[in-house]
């Protein structure tokens, strides 16, 4: 109350700026025991399957983009889980009542949270690189490895793409479930479900790229790099998993009261 | 200030606040008192653009909610002092606060200090306070932006007689600066001695409106004396209406001059003889409370 006036606002005070949002939204990933936790896991993870790819593949498979596959699989499976609790913890830990009285645009807020994931998922992806090169180094010097530094643009862009499509996907089943076990849980049981499905019966094979995610990016995994068809794939599958789920998360986060209870 | 105009919410067939208006006034703490499940919360959670409203309007310092600037540094909102995240030390809570506002980092430091959570405690965890801890927390960020209003839900919940009285001596000071303050309670003896102004709510309907003394003095004078006959012989007599209270006084509808001057005339010995200061309150609020709670029962 540093202000003469109580009857209108202060005219000096601003919108709170979008990287102050971001700011705030990148410190409450860390600062708690959960995203604490799952932020070292991922690092030691990632650390740890590049050491015991290095000491179990033959020598000849030693190379640089196989070092980047061991790492993808554990990243794949856990940057989504930030981004699902992301969003959840205002809602199991009943945050949002403050998080949203400080900047009624939800919208503003989402969209800080949506940046936060995708630059740690980013950052993630980064360690993954360095670390794969050291342990191709590694490789070579310890293992007598192939040492294959065979890696072009289009593949460490496909690795990022890859994480940080897995980055939004659980970001949106987080807002549209607004339930951290119930988003963990439809997160990897769904796809998976859908998965089977699509790849059991033949029929269905054909077009399961085009309606199951995992089939459309497995070609990262298959040729090491995505080309023409699999980018429609991707845009097509990625639509319905992806988009339309952050749609509807979008929608549900837009409207909903916010409770305590 | 706060202004409230016909605000409803409708959760469908159940209308859980139903056309409520008031006024907050800057310079006065005002009351929101009501039974719980009355729409206390319904209407502070609408006020303040997390519940939208199905029908009418709010603005604060003149302006909805929504379209304050950094909402955090004109109003200090607190509206469930449990909401915390359990993993985080009060410290880091408002300090996520602080950033989101903009604030300087010593602030965190000053506001812990005001709410007595200073030095080892600011540093424990959320989920290891006590209701009173959480409560102080809660005041410290409601107050964190030096903002020009407070719209606070059931502040004194958890906090001990000494915290209350703290928290009495906080908002009075915060209302004398020239602040605006709304706090509600479902204990009138919790908010009468500090609410200028107070606002009754019972199944989502306003239903006293006023400031302490215009409802006070409808309420009449509390008069006792140890022979009842003579005294309710001396007001029939005098032909003012009485009712009896549940200690053997009786709370008549005049003034204590008036009933003082019938008493001398007709020699009745009267031990007792005040304004029944909130027992007219206390009833109407009482009411409240039972009409609600046999809804319970039946329903």
């Amino acid at each position: 109350m540093t202000t003469a006036t109580y009857t209108t606002p202060d005219p000096t005070i601003t919108a709170v700026p979008f990287r102050r949002l971001l700011r705030v939204e990148l410190r409450k990933l860390t600062d708690t025991r959960a995203g604490f936790w799952l932020l070292t896991a991922i690092g030691i993870i990632t650390v740890a399957v590049v050491i015991v790819f290095l000491f179990v593949a033959k020598p000849e498979d030693l190379t640089y983009i196989n070092f980047l596959g061991a790492t993808s699989t554990p990243q794949g499976l856990l940057l989504p889980v930030l981004g699902i609790l992301a969003v959840t913890a205002e809602w199991s830990q009943r945050t949002g009542l403050v998080t949203f009285t400080l900047e009624p645009s939800r919208l503003r807020v989402a969209l800080a949270k949506l940046v936060a994931v995708l630059l740690v998922g980013a950052l993630a992806v980064v360690v993954a690189l360095g670390v794969a090169a050291l342990g191709n180094v590694a490789g070579t010097v310890l293992m007598d490895g192939a040492g294959t530094w065979t890696f072009g643009i289009p593949n460490v862009r496909d690795f990022f793409l890859l994480q940080l499509i897995g980055v939004v996907q659980g970001f949106a089943f987080g807002m549209v479930l607004m339930n951290t076990a119930a988003a963990i849980v439809l997160y990897y049981v769904l796809p998976i479900a859908w998965n089977v499905l699509f790849s059991m019966v033949d029929s269905l094979a054909k077009v399961a790229p085009w309606v199951d995610l995992n089939s459309a990016i497995a070609p990262a995994f298959d040729k090491q790099t995505f080309t023409g068809d699999d980018f429609t794939h991707i845009a097509v599958a990625g639509t319905i998993w992806v988009l339309l789920p952050l749609a509807l998360g979008l929608l549900r986060l837009l409207n909903r009261e916010v409770k305590s209870a | 200030m706060i202004i409230v105009e016909q605000l409803s919410k409708r959760y469908g067939a159940h209308v859980s606040v139903d056309n409520v208006s008031f006024r907050a006034e800057p310079g006065s703490v005002t009351g929101f008192l009501g039974p719980n499940g009355a729409g206390k919360s319904t209407t502070m959670r609408m006020m303040t653009g997390l519940t939208p409203a199905s029908a009418g309007h709010s603005t604060i310092l003149g302006v909805p909610y929504a379209e304050l600037p950094n909402p955090g540094r004109h109003v200090g909102v607190l509206l469930d002092a449990s909401a915390q995240h359990n993993g985080r030390t009060g410290r880091e809570v408002l300090r996520l606060d602080a950033m989101t506002m903009g604030l300087p980092r010593g602030r965190v430091d000053e506001m812990l200090e005001t709410v007595g959570l200073s030095g080892a405690e600011g540093d424990r965890r959320v989920g290891n306070y006590s209701l009173g801890m959480r409560q102080r927390l809660g005041i410290a960020h409601a107050l964190l932006g030096d903002p020009q209003v407070l719209i606070l839900d059931e502040p004194a919940n958890g906090l001990d007689p000494a915290g209350i009285h703290w928290m009495r001596g906080l908002l009075r000071t915060f209302a004398e600066r020239g602040g605006t303050v709304l706090l509600s309670s479902h204990l009138l003896h919790e908010i009468e001695l500090i609410a200028d102004h107070l606002v009754l709510i019972g199944r989502g309907k306003i239903v006293a409106d006023g400031t302490k003394a215009e409802l006070l003095s409808t309420v009449g004078t509390l008069v006792r004396s140890p022979d009842r006959n003579a005294l309710t012989r001396c007001l029939d007599t005098a032909g003012i209406t009485y009712q009896a209270t549940d200690d053997g006084a009786y709370v008549v509808d005049a003034t204590s001059e008036q009933v003082a001057g019938i008493a001398t005339r007709d020699r009745v010995v009267v031990t007792e003889l005040r304004n029944a200061d909130g027992a007219g309150l206390e009833d109407m609020f009482l009411q409240l409370t039972a009409d609600d709670a046999r809804e319970q029962v039946s329903a």
